[in-house]
């Protein structure tokens, strides 16, 4: 053994966590680069044994938007306010990808590694965590197509992405996290989770402005639309990218708002579970 | 000298109850009051105020437990089945939250049950070396140094860029193994009875737990095995039913254990209160394992033929009654199942038994076990009608082999049985 490699060892207290000190987050510290080595593993194996590889992240959502752009520019005829619909409807498909991927993974992702939790001790906020971050690989794929496509239908994108795109990526990883956290806790304990997923993913997407535009549903209602944060989010990337839409206004603070919600409440919904997963997974 | 483990006053409670009222329904419109209203209490459940609560019970599998160990000591730690010890070892490895008590531990606990945990079929033994390591707790920087260190002990240096999806199930383990064993932790827990892999392993794994006792770290060792806590450890404690009820040097708590009758050893009683008022007529009162000459015995030979006594009271007249043994090994693999009216002789004799008291007795032929541990377990039943009683786990027993066949060559065989084969050898020419 090298001396290298010898550390005093620290004094760990174990007692019954209570309220909301249960948060811990020093061990999520310690225990970062166990996310990193989980992303990687999730994104290594993957596209492990396919033929086409890493070409399904660039395959899977310009396929979407192939035949979106069917469907809803060329049949329907959807308004996009004057921009290309392919383009208009790849620039919501980015974060959406992202929140569906997150979605299912991340739900999934505590009993999918039972064996970890029943075995040994890390913080378990890690598996919903690494889930959600994994997608950010796929994310960048597309962003890459979206550069592409803009080039190619000539739309200028507002000077102020530069800021704003990082923001509403952070809003929608919040998002995500947020339902994933919920989601992956109840899991624990009611299966019910895997089986409402695919329904779940299909409702959300219509309730999203993601084919179609955010200004054709009436004033009216704009408030309770605005109650999805992933309408936030995705008004959000186009506004940001494309210049459509009004930008920051009182729906999406509704939308932040939720967002926000939804993450605090996950996560210490989720730190409240977490004593009896090893128990009940 | 400074503590390595403080446990004080541990208790763990965990639910019982919620399998048994979802068995309960017989009835179609129980099932279907039960499904319609299913949301209704899934809503309930997450809003912290199931109905089910009431109805629930809670177990303690720990309770009051404290002690203290010092750094560089090995601890034994023994009881029967459901005395709580995985549950302590869960907690001190903190997989599982104490519901009371406090435990501070010094430095990290590390465990060989985590073998292989977190390997991923498609990533190649180096990736998952990393991948293992940081799961197990190690840095980057530790898993570096370590590395060529992991490979050599592994012995899958030319397979190293493989996926272990192709590796052989040995090979796995050894790479598995080889990362587990160099995490070097300041504790070390060893459950024996859930330790996975062949006895080649295992006793690699309790090699691997002496090197480590004697490097000075502090080891907690659980078996049923009293030559290997005898052997091992210093000190053990007795848990029975959640509570520690000794500790004391390794020999008076070996001593203790097995002469208080919770050793299991070659012999069950049932006390009437561990008896389910649901077996009624049926009350199971023993279980034996005897030997050739009569004597009840925790460790039979292989080369000699075992008997095994159950004895019951029928408190009614039963028809169709017929009592059973399932023998499997403590990896709970089944060997047999046989019946006291599997013969068609007895099956007619004994339709219908009336009220008494009773022995079904099985003699087992020589020559049917390998060398190892076995356990029985009981049923009494009416064949499609009902199940009176039932103890998959009610005792168990060892097998020694001196004088079996093979034993001239001194290396374990694989597999549960180790039959006595009439072999022929013919030259042809």
């Amino acid at each position: 053994m090298t001396e290298l490699t010898k550390y005093e060892p620290h004094t760990i207290y174990i007692k019954p966590s209570k309220g909301l000190a249960a948060l811990n987050l020093r061990d999520l510290w310690i225990y970062r680069e166990l996310i990193f080595f989980m992303v990687w593993r999730d994104v290594k194996v993957k596209y492990k044994q396919t033929l086409l590889g890493m070409a399904w992240a660039v395959i899977q959502p310009v396929m979407t938007m192939l035949i979106f752009s069917f469907l809803f520019g060329k049949v329907a005829k959807l308004p996009t306010e004057g921009i290309p619909y392919p383009v208009f409807a790849f620039a919501a498909l980015l974060p959406w990808g992202l929140f569906v991927t997150a979605l299912n993974q991340g739900s999934r992702s505590l009993v999918a590694h039972n064996n970890m939790v029943t075995k040994i001790y890390f913080p378990r906020l890690i598996l919903p965590m690494a889930s959600v971050f994994a997608g950010l690989v796929d994310f960048a794929i597309a962003f890459v197509i979206l550069v592409v496509l803009m080039f190619y239908y000539q739309v200028t994108p507002a000077w102020n992405l530069i800021w704003t795109l990082p923001l509403f990526l952070l809003l929608a990883i919040v998002t995500a996290l947020g339902v994933a956290l919920w989601l992956s806790a109840i899991n624990v304990q009611y299966r019910d989770v895997n089986q409402a997923l695919p329904f779940l993913t299909q409702f959300w997407l219509f309730a999203t402005p993601v084919a179609y535009s955010a200004s054709v549903i009436s004033d009216k209602w704009q408030v309770v639309y605005s109650l999805n944060p992933m309408a936030g989010v995705v008004n959000g990337f186009r506004w940001a990218l494309l210049g459509t839409g009004n930008g920051p206004d009182a729906a999406l603070w509704v939308s932040v708002g939720i967002s926000i919600l939804i993450f605090i409440s996950g996560l210490f919904y989720f730190r409240s579970m977490e004593k009896t997963f090893a128990d009940t997974i | 000298m400074t503590t390595a483990i403080s446990v004080h006053n541990i208790g763990k409670q965990y639910k019982i109850g919620a399998a048994e009222t979802k068995f309960r329904y017989n009835m179609l419109r129980d099932v279907i009051v039960d499904t319609v209203s299913a949301p209704i209490r899934l809503a309930k459940a997450m809003v912290g105020r199931s109905d089910r609560r009431m109805n629930q019970n809670y177990v303690w599998a720990l309770k009051d437990v404290s002690f203290d160990l010092e750094e560089g000591k090995v601890l034994g730690i023994v009881g029967r089945n459901g005395a709580g010890k995985s549950t302590l070892l869960k907690i001190l490895s903190r997989v599982t939250e104490p519901t009371t008590g406090t435990v501070s531990v010094r430095g990290r606990v590390g465990s060989l049950l985590e073998v292989g945990t977190g390997f991923h079929p498609e990533l190649t033994g180096r990736e998952n070396i990393y991948m293992n390591g940081a799961i197990l707790g190690m840095r980057r920087a530790e898993i570096d140094s370590k590395f060529d260190e992991i490979v050599d002990f592994s012995e899958v240096t030319q397979y190293i860029d493989t996926p272990v999806k192709r590796y052989s199930s040995g090979m796995y383990l050894r790479l598995a193994f080889a990362v587990a064993a160099h995490l070097e932790p300041e504790i070390l827990v060893v459950d024996e009875v859930l330790a996975v892999g062949d006895a080649e392993f295992q006793k690699k794994c309790l090699g691997k737990m002496g090197d480590v006792a004697q490097q000075g770290r502090t080891v907690l060792f659980v078996s049923h095995n009293m030559s290997a806590i005898l052997r091992l450890t210093q000190e053990a404690i007795v848990l029975n039913k959640g509570q520690m009820i000794m500790r004391a040097p390794s020999q008076q708590a070996v001593d203790f254990y097995l002469s208080s009758g919770q050793s299991q050893a070659g012999e069950k009683i049932w006390d009437a209160e561990d008896v389910p008022a649901s077996s009624a007529p049926f009350t199971p009162l023993s279980l034996k394992v005897k030997e050739k000459g009569g004597k009840v015995v925790d460790t039979v030979r292989s080369t000699e033929p075992v008997t095994i006594e159950f004895e019951y009271k029928l408190s009614a007249g039963v028809t169709g009654l017929r009592v059973g043994l399932y023998v499997s090994t403590m990896r709970g693999e089944y060997i047999f199942t046989s019946f006291d009216t599997d013969d068609a002789a007895l099956f007619e004799n004994y339709d219908t038994r009336s009220a008494g008291h009773y022995i079904s007795r099985a003699e087992i032929p020589a020559d049917i076990f390998n060398e190892g541990r076995y356990t029985v377990g009981v049923n009494a039943s009416s064949f499609g009608v009902r199940r009176y009683f039932m103890d998959e786990n009610a005792l168990a027993f060892n097998v020694d082999i001196s004088g079996a066949p093979g034993t001239q060559w001194g290396e374990p065989r694989v597999g549960p049985v180790r039959p006595r084969l009439n072999w022929k050898i013919e030259k042809l020419y």
